[in-house]
């Protein structure tokens, strides 16, 4: 039997919800329950059993359960601890910045465009610099689509050129001036320290460079992406994780119309 | 093997005859060129290593040299072999004078053909020799601790970009479990035009392919294989601008599998396609004769393209690279074809597919060690429902006989691996194939059911497909974008400019002696 069934200590436990005071929920409100995993450079014994606990303390967590330790190899031990967090946040004071308040579906942005703009919106995509990954930039412009969202290819008001990966900076822009576009879209998967911030932060200065940085709607995407980061380096937006075609459309069309005053 | 899906195996056949007449079609193409990463290739195999003072390789200063001079069309054996003749040096010694700017191969006086091959047979029998050495110490080295394993080799890949640290994941990788390890390339790599040199630590997303990083990451796993009683298999990737030229170091160095796809290039790092036909021929030989098992890349194309519509052309392009292999003098046995679990989770019965598609290739390429490639597209930040995923994906596996198994990771879409993920991974599909190691053997599909069907499906349409391509060719076939989505023009593409046409009196004295496949043979 655990020691948490018959669990008494936190028969005290002020059970409000308390959103200037907020913190993890296991079971109970306010119990403060977490799971964490992480592996320690030592081998497996009690001293790294306890050096793990020591770890779980220092991270706020308090009664620190060392529920599972693993000898992954001679000197590394991986640990699964469970505690309850003694750190709270202040929900209320948190400010977001978000791209989008309401998102369209194809179909609206596809009307908003023929109302608003009157002609379609040149949408140019690519995965830049040295990273060879398509799957982010397929999943916002392919037709197809991701997860039941279509891709800007299917969108009626919309002229998409997605070139796909391993496009440099400069050859970008030049297609982007080619094209005529409104709107690029950069897609970065490799993340390993830090080349797609270098790679993003190098197509920014190439367009001011260029005199072209206001010519564009910059929209940057990918897993590690925030809207937060794409704004700090100098992108118009940024769509991380759990974000579709839609979010960018919607964004992207809405950003247009204002931008041209229409 | 009977067969559970009561294939149709008179479509097998024709599927493979057009297959066939596709490759041999493009073999003529491909008799009549060279390429700047063939001709570094000759160079390295005769010999030819290091850098210049501006650090460039020593191949690629040689063959830029004859370039520029317009004499790549006799091929680099001849103009070495000349050199040699006149000078009684060695290609080596050739290679950094012509580094340092005191000699200019194409000004040598002519000797005749055959003075130039007797020269160069020295040279050409000690390198295939040194092949032939280290395919005999794998060989040895298996049989000497219990033979080959049964059931799926569990590969696992290490992508830390420095080769130290690659060194250390890789060494506790195997003794977790793992039987293939894989050193993912830094991203870019496949896009350089020669191949760096020495020892490095600086890579994104991967390390750098280099013949010293091979040598480190093979010593380490002769250690760990000792330690172990088994035999730890390395990989790279035999892709990109310079596949020959890798397949040749990893000869050398005693590699064991490579990526190596005849169309991967053409279609995922728009190369193309008249330089990856060429370079792919040439890869294949050295891979054929260095007893290497090549893996193709038909995964890739579901990452773009619907994995439930375009099965057909997974099958497809699995005929293809069967049949551009042959041609190299590569085996069946070293035909690591390749496909992936990458059914979308929310497809009803999408695991019925999987487990039928599987089951489908086993069936029609009974000899080869087929790569199944994990889920990859639909993993999300969910771990958990990840490593459920790839409990899936273990089972079909070890229920259809595949033989490379790449092992996914539950945060596969988050991160390179922790060490943590590749342990659970591991023991995922230890699991699995323990607890389910006889199940496919036991079980058979229902006549006309769901399977059945879906795998004649498959089949029909991957046949009328390389109908299609037969009547097309291959050049019109990228061109109009039938594999993945994606199209490209035959003179589009990087590495173009690297191709020429042979001139009369071209020889690669490699080509023959590899064709004829095996090193034992």
């Amino acid at each position: 039997m655990s020691s948490g069934l018959y669990q008494i200590r936190d028969k005290d436990l002020d059970t409000t919800l308390d959103l200037t005071r907020l913190k993890p929920y296991g079971d109970t409100m306010n119990d403060g329950k977490v799971q964490t995993s992480f592996t320690l450079p030592v081998k497996d014994d009690d001293k790294g059993a306890a050096a793990a606990v020591l770890i779980a303390q220092k991270m706020g967590l308090a009664d620190p359960n060392v529920a599972l330790r693993q000898k992954l190899d001679e000197n590394f031990t991986f640990y699964v601890v469970y505690g309850s967090l003694t750190h709270t946040v202040n929900y209320d004071e948190i400010v977001v910045q978000t791209v989008t308040d309401e998102v369209m579906d194809m179909h609206e942005t596809d009307d908003f465009l023929k109302e608003r703009l009157g002609r379609k919106m040149v949408v140019l995509g690519a995965s830049t610099g040295t990273d060879a990954h398509t799957v982010g930039i397929d999943a916002i412009m392919n037709r197809k689509g991701f997860a039941g969202h279509y891709g800007l290819e299917r969108y009626e008001m919309v002229e998409a050129y997605n070139l796909g990966s391993q496009i440099p900076n400069d050859e970008f822009l030049r297609k982007a001036a080619e094209v005529n576009a409104d709107v690029l879209l950069i897609s970065q998967t490799v993340t390993q320290k830090d080349v797609h911030i270098q790679n993003l932060t190098e197509l920014i200065e190439l367009a001011e460079a260029e005199g072209v940085r206001e010519k564009y709607i910059f929209c940057c995407g990918g897993a590690r992406i925030t809207h937060a980061l794409a704004k700090e380096l100098g992108y118009d937006a940024g769509f991380g994780a759990g974000t579709y075609a839609d979010d960018v459309a919607t964004y992207t069309s809405k950003e247009l119309v204002r931008r041209l005053g229409k | 093997m009977e067969s559970k899906l009561n294939l149709d195996f008179k479509l097998v056949e024709q599927a493979r005859a057009h297959a066939s007449r596709v490759a041999d079609d493009t073999q003529r193409f491909i008799d009549g060129c060279t390429t700047v990463a063939v001709e570094r290739t000759i160079c390295r195999l005769l010999g030819i290593d290091g850098i210049d003072a501006q650090e460039v390789p020593l191949p690629s200063v040689v063959v830029d040299h004859l370039m520029d001079k317009g004499a790549l069309p006799q091929g680099a054996a001849f103009w070495i072999g000349n050199a040699m003749v006149e000078t009684g040096k060695d290609p080596q010694t050739l290679a950094e004078e012509v580094g340092n700017g005191t000699l200019d191969l194409t000004s040598v006086p002519t000797h005749p053909e055959a003075e130039i091959h007797a020269a160069l047979a020295p040279i050409v029998e000690a390198s295939l020799a040194k092949i032939r050495a280290r395919r005999q110490r794998r060989e040895d080295f298996i049989a000497s601790h219990g033979g080959e394993k049964d059931g799926p080799w569990i590969y696992l890949i290490v992508a830390t970009g420095n080769i130290y640290e690659d060194v250390v994941q890789a060494t506790a990788a195997a003794r977790q479990g793992a039987d293939v390890i894989a050193v993912i390339r830094t991203t870019g790599q496949s896009l350089l035009d020669y191949v760096p040199y020495g020892a490095t630590t600086e890579g994104f997303g991967g390390t750098y392919a280099t013949q010293e990083n091979f040598r480190l990451m093979r010593e380490a796993m002769d250690k760990v294989g000792e330690e172990l009683g088994r035999y730890i298999r390395v990989c790279n990737y035999c892709s990109g601008l310079c596949m020959p030229e890798i397949a040749a170091m990893g000869a050398f160095e005693g590699l064991d599998v490579m990526l190596n796809d005849a169309l991967y290039g053409i279609l995922f790092r728009d190369i193309n396609m008249q330089r990856t036909l060429v370079d792919q021929s040439f890869s294949r030989a050295i891979n054929a004769y260095a007893g290497v098992v090549i893996n193709t890349g038909e995964d890739n194309y579901l990452t773009t393209a619907d994995a439930v519509e375009e099965a057909h052309t997974v099958l497809a392009s699995q005929f293809l690279n069967e049949a551009f292999a042959l041609r190299a003098g590569l085996p069946e046995e070293q035909m690591g074809l390749g496909h992936a679990f990458e059914i979308d989770p929310d497809v009803e019965n999408g695991f019925l597919y999987e487990l039928a598609q599987a089951e489908m290739a086993r069936e029609i390429f009974p000899n080869a060690p087929l790569k199944y490639m994990p889920p990859t597209k639909f993993m999300t930040g969910n771990v958990f429902r990840g490593q459920v995923q790839d409990a899936l994906f273990n089972m079909v596996t070890i229920l259809t006989g595949q033989k490379i198994h790449l092992l996914g990771m539950m945060t596969e879409a988050i991160h390179t691996p922790f060490l943590s993920d590749r342990f659970l991974a591991i023991q995922n599909a230890q699991y699995i194939f323990r607890t389910m190691q006889d199940l496919g053997s036991e079980i058979v599909f229902k006549d006309g059911g769901i399977m059945q069907n879906r795998a004649g499906d498959v089949l029909k349409k991957a046949t009328d497909l390389l109908g299609k391509i037969e009547q097309l060719g291959i050049f019109e076939t990228l061109e109009q974008g039938i594999f993945a989505d994606i199209k490209r023009p035959r003179d589009g593409g990087k590495g173009l400019d690297g191709v020429v046409n042979k001139a009369p009196g071209y020889f690669n004295p490699f080509l023959e002696p590899m064709m004829k496949g095996g090193a034992g043979k």
